[in-house]
């Protein structure tokens, strides 16, 4: 990653601008980058479906449990941490529902990953449930470095879920087929 | 599963008698152990399943069932229009027309022992395999057209194979009824640098011996000798297909409701089958069909060419070509009348019995091949439909082993190079471009393919007829 600084348990991480001017969590802005906060730790977990694989994201918000269900998806193919931040792809969706949201979002994310050959490793979402703008930052895909060991045909309605616990955490998860 | 949730009809046909909601029984063929062995969400899968409209007969499930998505994998249902029938995206699954095409090589094990190493290593880099790979052909709007609507037919008139491969495939070659206007452009696009791609996952291209023959009649027909070297190549419609299912699965998930269906699991996802929606998705589905046939008459043509450059007196003839991800209209009888009905199978594969009139003259006699993929490691089979195999479940059967183990515990489980190291020590040479790719398909993840196969065997859906070891396996 370009200069990732640790600071206080959080990385501040320089990405390429992109998805219409300065980031609303950029710290800084460049003429080229913007400097954003990345969670330090992975809040998202794959579960388990006996032919394909679930994937949960987790957050504090759902914006952020959709960024992390986004992070499971990669981790199916690949290591997300094996995966540069170099190019962006703006990502925008909308839905009668939250899950339904999910769903669409992980499918336009499958989409980009297959018609233009990326893997993506940090995301970040602005939604109110219904609409949904994002963006996804990764790299052309690199078969030796990255040995991607399945691709996703699509996130699925099966387990599909999108909630808050009981402790008001979001959680956003589904099956994705494999 | 708890065989007391099931009425048992023989050792290899248990019932769950029609509660609640549930239209029809739910049938399972299978036997106790592999009852026993299946998880929990089948039973509600098959219920599910059982509750749509327009249902005939049964809700099925097959030997090799396992939780899948909406339907259960293995699962076979057939509907009828005029009932209120419905089309399910779900009951097809994302990769339409994924299925398995076998062919005879004219060679033996002994003649390929000694080029083994070169045939792996050239198979390999011959047939784009896993996430990331593209194929050579770049189709424009009028390519992809014709492809959509012609299928193997079209990949055979652009030099890809021979114009006898296509009656050794369902449909001869090509899918009726496809409608090329009803695919999106994005599932289009998705498809534009995929063609000849063999996909990944349990996907791959298998070079495999014949090592036990059972029904010597049946093997004559579909020119299978002892030892004999046959290819196997399990994939599917790629891109195009996946964002089929993806649209039309969300679709149908909303317009449910409008057409009054009520869904006990949002995964079911379906449409009348006599409505706009529905018959948009037969027509897109039809060409997502016709993009898996032309997709396997195109890697065909890249094995026989890379088996030229190593063992040029090789012939590779394709035996048969089977989808088990569809939904076709078929001529059933039902209650001894014949009716016209949807028969959605998701994991199953269709086995015709001798005689009919859909197959081939070599095979009129010998019944359908029926083609099983096991894993990596284990064996495959050809079996043949039977004259009953109709009365049971429209004419199915299995169609692989089934994956017993999820792929997040198999890949905790092994490392793939000893996957492949183990295997290489007993004679089998896998290539991938993934170490995490084997680990998640080794062979420990899947059912016992012997047991399944045999399940099948006993409930009468098909007969074995041969069974193959791996020798070689490109893997996706």
């Amino acid at each position: 990653m370009d200069a990732a600084v640790e600071r206080t348990g959080m990385y501040l991480q320089r990405v390429p601008k992109a998805c219409g001017g300065k980031l609303p969590h950029a710290l800084v802005t460049t003429a080229k980058y913007d400097w954003i906060i990345v969670p330090p730790q992975r809040t998202w977990e794959h579960f388990s479906h006996q032919a394909d694989i679930g994937i949960r994201g987790t957050g504090a918000t759902l914006s952020e449990a959709f960024e992390q269900a986004a992070c499971a998806l990669t981790a199916v193919i690949t290591d997300p941490d094996g995966v540069r931040a170099t190019r962006a792809v703006e990502i925008r969706c909308e839905a009668r529902d939250p899950e339904l949201l999910l769903v669409d979002w992980l499918n336009a994310i499958v989409y980009e990953m297959a018609v233009q050959h990326l893997l993506f490793s940090r995301f970040e979402v602005r939604t109110d449930g219904h609409r949904l703008s994002g963006c996804a930052w990764g790299e052309a895909i690199d078969i030796p470095r990255h040995q991607p060991a399945v691709e996703v045909k699509g996130a699925t309605l099966t387990e599909l879920k999108v909630a808050q616990d009981d402790g008001g955490r979001w959680i956003a998860q589904c099956i994705v087929d494999v | 599963m708890d065989l007391s949730r099931f009425e048992r009809v023989t050792d290899n046909e248990w019932r769950i008698n029609p509660v609640g909601a549930m239209r029809v029984p739910g049938i399972i063929y299978a036997d106790a152990d592999l009852i026993r062995g299946m998880d929990d969400k089948v039973y509600e899968q098959i219920t599910n399943v059982a509750t749509l409209p327009g249902i005939i007969k049964a809700s099925y499930a097959m030997p090799d069932a396992h939780w899948g998505y909406g339907f259960p994998i293995g699962g076979v249902a057939a509907f009828d229009a005029a009932q209120g029938g419905v089309v399910s995206a779900g009951g097809v699954g994302f990769d339409i027309s994924c299925g398995v095409r076998s062919l005879t090589t004219g060679l033996t094990r002994s003649d390929i022992e000694t080029h083994k190493d070169s045939l792996a290593d050239v198979l390999f880099a011959a047939i784009p395999a896993g996430l990331g790979s593209t194929g050579t052909i770049r189709l424009n709007d009028r390519g992809m057209q014709a492809m959509l609507t012609g299928g193997a037919r079209w990949a055979v008139s652009q030099g890809y194979g021979y114009q006898d491969d296509l009656q050794y495939i369902e449909e001869y070659g090509c899918m009726a009824g496809a409608l090329a206007e009803e695919v999106s452009q994005q599932a289009k696009r998705r498809q534009r640098d995929e063609m000849g791609t063999l996909g990944s996952g349990n996907h791959y291209l298998e070079v495999q011996q014949v090592i036990e023959i059972y029904d010597r009649n049946a093997a004559r027909a579909f020119a299978l000798h002892e030892n004999d070297i046959v290819v196997s190549i399990h994939c599917g419609s790629r891109g195009l297909g996946h964002q089929i299912g993806t649209e039309f699965l969300k679709s149908m998930a909303i317009a449910a409701h409008q057409y009054g269906i009520e869904l006990p699991d949002r995964e079911l996802a379906c449409a009348p089958i006599n409505s706009p929606l529905g018959e948009s998705y037969l027509g897109a589905m039809r060409a997502g069909i016709n993009c898996a046939l032309a997709n396997r008459q195109i890697l065909t043509h890249l094995a026989r060419r890379a088996f030229e450059r190593i063992l040029p007196r090789a012939e590779l003839s394709v035996l048969y070509d089977v989808s088990h991800n569809t939904c076709k209209q078929e001529e059933h009888v039902v209650d001894g009348k014949p009716m016209r009905l949807f028969v959605h199978r998701k994991g199953a594969t269709r086995a015709l019995g001798p005689g009919h009139a859909d197959l081939p003259e070599a095979f009129r006699e010998s019944g359908q091949p029926v083609l099983i993929g096991g894993s990596m490691g284990t064996a495959s089979y050809i079996l043949a439909g039977l004259p009953q195999s109709e009365q049971r479940c429209f004419a199915s059967a299995c169609h692989g082993a089934g994956r017993a183990m999820s792929r997040r515990k198999a890949s905790k489980q092994w490392h793939g190079r000893q996957v492949i190291d183990d295997l290489s020590a007993r004679g089998i040479l896998i290539r991938s471009h993934s170490y995490r790719g084997v680990a998640e398909e080794a062979p420990g993840a899947y059912k016992d393919v012997d047991a399944v196969v045999d399940a099948a065997e006993n409930a009468g859906l098909a007969r074995k007829v041969v069974k193959l070891a791996p020798v070689i396996c490109v893997k996706g």
